[in-house]
């Protein structure tokens, strides 16, 4: 599948264009982050917290192979069927064949981070499947024809008039209604009826107990335990690595979860799903996609641990700029672009390069990812693997060159130092991608070695 | 078949294991502060009345719901006279319901939370389907925090279960907190004892 999509840079430019806006969408994540941070400073034993989920979750990724086979066991023995897809092609096809089973053409699903990944929609669409996405911020993109641009909190790039635009034109609220509560009730009796009608609905799950077999679905809406109730058939599909030991342990998972989130100090609802309903079939997708090649990746497979708080988004002081949409991948902002070039290093060599390594993203993480360590790791092995710009690899190579020849060094920099003196439009210009956005400095006199020499007592 | 090669590659590339950690520092002994959980429902929408007995309910609800019209009890003592039958169905039935009164097993006072299995509950839908929903507790149901509540929970004694705090509600409109997305837009919660 050849297809051509800008990279973050571009992208955040196109963002960029309208100040206001990304001023808005800057201080609007802050001020997430800042909930964030007063729920953290409320509870002493937030940083023991932290490393216990780590540890827990460190387990688990050594423990995966057996805990998979306990949680698959104990799920199947409370009723459940349980299906094993390598990637995201198979995922979607275990799915539309159950819909198809079904004889459904249409259906409700709560969110999922896992389905946008395999990009599960486009494909039951062109199968004649319609998804119903009933989380009310998945909803708006997806009546806008538009991906979540944040994990948790999908449209938060929109602003309510054009919320109230989308609701005019396919839910027939009236024009220039723009007040969120309203818009809010319009939603709700609209996907009320989607609720009642679907026979079948698709969640995702946020833990799986191996001890157990049961799933956790957290969602203030309500609208997953609205959707697997009331249907006939209940698919949850999850990522390898929601996988928890046991029922205590979430515990320490639902602490943090909401409080890293959102600043709430748990979701509203945190539903445990371990038995269908009588006479209702629970199947559970147990999905892959690279997920088990990241595990074998030593310096990357701590980003398996990620819980999907989107903490380190609403802390990145280039996702709050650039918005979740430059990032071209389900998942945005620092987590998604260590998870990104696991799928396709090509296609996402960009993202870790679109990061100012200022380990916000890694302070604030609940189960303590090293994400800014991983992002510079990740540099260095798309960069080996020749991922980098045409212009960015000339520049290294020419820098290697210089850093490792003194005399070279010491030459170019005397040269340097007299274009920016003489000719300043060398540099001060376009052409120069330091001098986007800001001044170059003026340039010393003297090389520090030169000063170093003077002055040395 | 993925299922064999999935584990497979699983097994191949998995770290060496590691312990788990001793969580038992995280548990508290006695009992959690009644009136900190009522300030944290509070902060979450909902509403806290402390009654003594049961027949205090109906006059509360009463007081504070006006335009009632299907009202489902679990407990007849809560409100005597309320409808019957519900419970026949797929759950779809309980879609005019306007109140559902639930006992809660247990509360959480760091965080408001209230445990509802489905044996309380009855029909899984009905907290998350009813417009309004009202949690009843026992007083000495409240413990501090989220590990102390696993800890009296056990293992899973029923096949649905949930910890329900406040009512339903979304943020997904420009950041602006609105009560009542798809389940219940009020709660109250009644802490007897």
């Amino acid at each position: 599948m050849e297809h051509k999509h800008q990279e973050h840079a571009a992208l955040a430019d196109t963002f960029n264009a309208n100040e206001p806006r990304v001023n808005w969408h800057d201080e609007t994540l802050w001020w997430v982050r800042q909930k964030r941070d007063r729920m953290a400073w409320s509870l002493p034993e937030w940083e023991e917290l932290r490393e216990a989920a780590s540890r827990i979750k460190h387990n688990v990724l050594g423990n995966l192979h057996d805990y998979l086979l306990e949680f698959e066991k104990n799920a199947v023995a409370n009723g459940a069927v349980v299906h094993w897809a390598a990637d995201a092609a198979e995922h979607n096809k275990i799915v539309l064949q159950l819909l198809q089973e079904q004889g459904v053409k249409r259906m409700v699903k709560s969110k999922s981070m896992l389905t946008e990944e395999c990009h599960l929609n486009p494909y039951l669409a062109e199968h004649g499947i319609e998804v119903v996405d009933t989380d009310l911020g998945e909803r708006i993109v997806q009546l806008a024809k538009e991906p979540p641009s944040h994990i948790v909190l999908p449209c938060i790039h929109k602003k309510k008039e054009e919320i109230g635009e989308l609701f005019h034109e396919h839910l027939g609220t009236p024009a220039g209604n723009a007040d969120p509560k309203f818009l809010t009730a319009a939603a709700r009796q609209h996907l009320r009826k989607e609720f009642i009608q679907s026979r079948v609905a698709i969640t995702g799950v946020n833990f799986a107990v191996a001890e157990t077999g049961e799933m956790v679905v957290c969602t203030n809406e309500g609208n997953a335990d609205m959707g697997a109730h009331l249907a006939d058939v209940h698919i949850a599909c999850m990522g390898l690595e929601k996988i928890i030991p046991q029922r205590k342990h979430l515990g320490v998972f639902l602490r943090l979860l909401a409080r890293s989130a959102t600043g709430q100090p748990i979701t509203t609802y945190s539903s445990h799903f371990r038995k269908p309903k009588a006479g209702q079939q629970l199947h559970i997708v147990l999905v892959d996609n690279g997920r088990s090649r990241q595990l074998g990746r030593e310096d990357f497979r701590n980003s398996l641990k990620c819980i999907r708080c989107g903490a380190c988004m609403n802390t990145c002081p280039v996702y709050r700029r650039s918005g979740g949409h430059s990032y071209h991948n389900a998942i945005a902002g620092p987590i998604g672009s260590i998870l990104a070039p696991n799928l396709d290093m090509k296609e996402y060599a960009d993202l870790p390069f679109a990061s100012t390594l200022c380990g916000s993203c890694s302070n604030v993480c609940p189960v303590k990812i090293d994400i800014h360590q991983q992002l510079y790791k990740w540099r260095q092995v798309i960069t080996k693997e020749g991922y980098t710009g045409k212009t960015k690899a000339a520049g290294m190579h020419a820098m290697n060159i210089v850093l490792s020849k003194p005399g070279l060094y010491k030459t170019a920099g005397g040269v340097g130092r007299w274009v920016m003196r003489t000719f300043p439009a060398v540099v001060n210009n376009g052409m120069n991608p330091w001098y986007k956005q800001r001044e170059m400095p003026a340039p010393p006199k003297d090389s520090f070695a030169d000063w170093y020499k003077k002055n040395r007592k | 078949m993925s299922r064999e090669a999935i584990l497979a590659a699983i097994k191949n590339n998995q770290p060496a294991y590691q312990e788990l950690p001793d969580l038992s520092g995280f548990s508290h002994a006695g009992a959690g502060d009644p009136a900190a959980f009522k300030k944290v429902v509070e902060s979450l929408g909902g509403q806290v009345f402390e009654i003594a007995s049961f027949t205090e309910i109906q006059p509360l609800v009463a007081e504070h719901y006006t335009d009632l019209s299907k009202v489902v009890a679990i407990e007849d003592a809560y409100l005597p006279g309320a409808a019957t039958g519900w419970q026949t169905g797929d759950g779809r039935q309980l879609e005019q319901v306007d109140l559902a009164i639930i006992p809660g097993q247990l509360g959480v006072a760091e965080n408001g939370a209230i445990w509802v299995t489905e044996k309380e509950m009855e029909v899984r839908v009905l907290p998350f389907i009813t417009q309004h929903l009202a949690l009843v507790i026992s007083k000495d149901a409240i413990l501090p925090t989220m590990h102390d509540a696993y800890a009296r929970i056990g293992g899973p004694e029923n096949g649905f279960g949930a910890f329900i705090a406040g009512p339903s509600k979304t943020a997904d409109i420009e950041q602006s907190l609105v009560l009542g997305a798809h389940g219940a837009k009020s709660l109250t919660v009644f802490i007897i004892g």
